[in-house]
């Protein structure tokens, strides 16, 4: 079998790729080969889709925009097409938010949560807002003995919140 | 442990025991969380120390988790490039944490069922693979393992947009539920394009053997959701499931009409490649996977007798370049490999 780019060579390679959907199978020598895992390294990646997406919701001035926690800019961002931490999702909120509606047709989350707990990072005004979040999430879900509990639970709160300041 | 003692090279994990239902179209059905840690930075971010916590963290978890499958666990960076490899194409760790070794881990069962890969794109990537088309019980063990090690950690987690990655293509679920299938008939009948266009409407892909960024052997794709937010974990999984469901008929409809309108041309095919894999002196895994491709399908339909899932599942794995190295003993160059790889298929392949 002969070569498919230089058509000079026998053919030792043989690759099939999915692009678009669609299957194409090429044959091709070693040295061509060569050529094209050089090609496939400088092409188009997940973090040139991201940057993409985000150039098209022009924001000059946002680039400046940096997560205080890990120090990510969000240029770097951009290029890397990966957050540096948690906290960058806060940090670019509302890119993000446009960013995952491009990406999932959607930016509303409707998957299970995690496990409830107190840690002892957590200070109580940032639980409370997270709690009070939980609850409209089990309201909307109609699960009434889930939203009781976090009711009582903010009401523990609310009181450690109330009994803190007054002893300020 | 070394991973020539965990590991029995000639055995496939049980994800290949070719049992389950649909075992004759679907392989395997797998699923992966992404999770990650709060207090620590992303991959793109994180230094080598506190990949070391993170790892220590997670072994404590799953210590306090108690599982009734103990999960052993590998440093990437105490491994050879063999081991590693060999990790890889037992679908045990992906490409990425093969590559760049350092301060990456990965938690494995004993069947190889589960696995936790520690420090690749996210802190976490928790993954269940199973024989067979059986999504919900996959989901059933990932989420178990998840909850167990969710009341140990504390994950970052957004009420808003669910479960933060390192990606924003993960964001949200943090699901890829995945369903290896072999579709030779949809590809010998050129209708597959077709499909895989309707499955990319849909908001799932297609990709190769490997996943990301793999390439398509032996007729074999691995369909996968591509969407993780704005669809609940279960409506991905019931998605997924009715896309199985219709690739099956379909697949089984190409089937059903190359032995009505080609039956002799699909009977030479399947039997020229066993004798192919029955006589060849020198042979690559691409040609290999061909072939046993098409033997598989001469098993499907009954053409071919004798051969059992256990075992054509078995080379698929045991042709590939790591393991030969590793049944070898040694570092092997790839003339030598094509020339092994050929004995050992003309030696497996006896029918009795």
């Amino acid at each position: 079998m002969q070569c498919d780019v230089c058509k000079d060579n026998v053919a030792t390679v043989h690759l099939t790729e999915i692009v678009n959907g669609k299957i194409t199978e090429i044959h091709i020598c070693q040295a061509c080969a060569n050529k094209k895992a050089q090609e496939i390294k400088s092409q188009f990646s997940i973090s040139d889709l991201i940057s993409g997406l985000t150039n098209l919701n022009s924001m000059s001035k946002k680039d400046i925009l940096v997560c205080k926690i890990c120090g990510l800019s969000y240029e770097e961002f951009k290029k890397i097409g990966k957050f540096g931490c948690g906290d960058c999702y806060a940090a670019f909120n509302e890119e993000v938010k446009y960013l995952l509606r491009k990406i999932h047709g959607s930016s509303q989350y409707k998957g299970k949560f995690p496990k409830m707990k107190m840690s002892a990072d957590f200070s109580l005004p940032s639980r409370l807002k997270e709690l009070r979040k939980y609850l409209d999430r089990a309201i909307s879900l109609e699960e009434y003995e889930e939203a009781a509990r976090i009711r009582d639970e903010i009401r523990v709160i609310e009181l450690e919140i109330n009994k803190q300041s007054e002893s300020k | 442990m070394k991973i020539d003692e965990f590991f029995s090279v000639l055995r496939s994990g049980e994800w290949l025991r070719g049992t389950g239902s649909y075992s004759d179209i679907v392989i395997s059905s797998r699923m992966r969380l992404a999770r990650n840690i709060k207090g620590f930075p992303f991959s793109a971010k994180i230094s080598q120390p506190q990949k070391k916590e993170i790892i220590s963290k997670v072994d404590s978890s799953l210590n306090q988790a108690k599982f009734s499958k103990p999960l052993f666990l590998f440093l990437m960076d105490d491994l050879n490039d063999l081991d590693r490899q060999f990790l890889m194409e037992r679908h045990l760790v992906s490409l990425e944490h093969t590559q760049d070794p350092q301060g990456k881990a990965i938690f494995i069962s004993k069947d190889e069922t589960i696995s936790i890969l520690v420090n690749e794109e996210d802190h976490l990537r928790i993954q269940v693979i199973k024989s067979g088309f059986d999504l919900p019980l996959v989901w059933d063990v990932v989420n178990n393992i998840d909850e167990k090690m969710s009341s140990a950690l504390d994950y970052c987690f957004s009420p808003d947009i669910g479960y933060l990655t390192s990606c924003p293509t993960n964001v949200g679920t943090g699901l890829r539920a995945s369903v290896m299938v072999h579709l030779p008939g949809l590809i010998m009948t050129k209708r597959i394009n077709r499909i895989l266009e309707l499955i990319a409407k849909l908001s799932f892909t297609a990709r190769g053997l490997f996943g990301e960024g793999t390439q398509a052997l032996g007729n074999f794709f691995q369909i996968s959701n591509q969407v993780t937010l704005g669809s609940s974990e279960l409506e991905i999984i019931e998605n997924l499931t009715s896309i199985i469901k219709q690739l099956r008929s379909q697949e089984e409809e190409a089937r059903a009409d190359l032995l009505l309108k080609h039956k002799l041309n699909l009977e030479n095919k399947i039997w020229r490649s066993f004798g192919i894999l029955q006589n060849a002196r020198i042979i690559d895994s691409a040609e290999t996977l061909q072939h046993l491709s098409l033997l598989r399908l001469g098993v499907d339909l009954g053409i071919i007798k004798g051969i059992s899932y256990d075992m054509l599942n078995a080379l698929f794995i045991i042709t590939q370049p790591a393991h030969l190295q590793k049944l070898h003993g040694k570092v092997l160059s790839v003339q030598m490999r094509d020339a092994l790889r050929a004995s050992i298929l003309r030696e497996k392949l006896v029918i009795t």
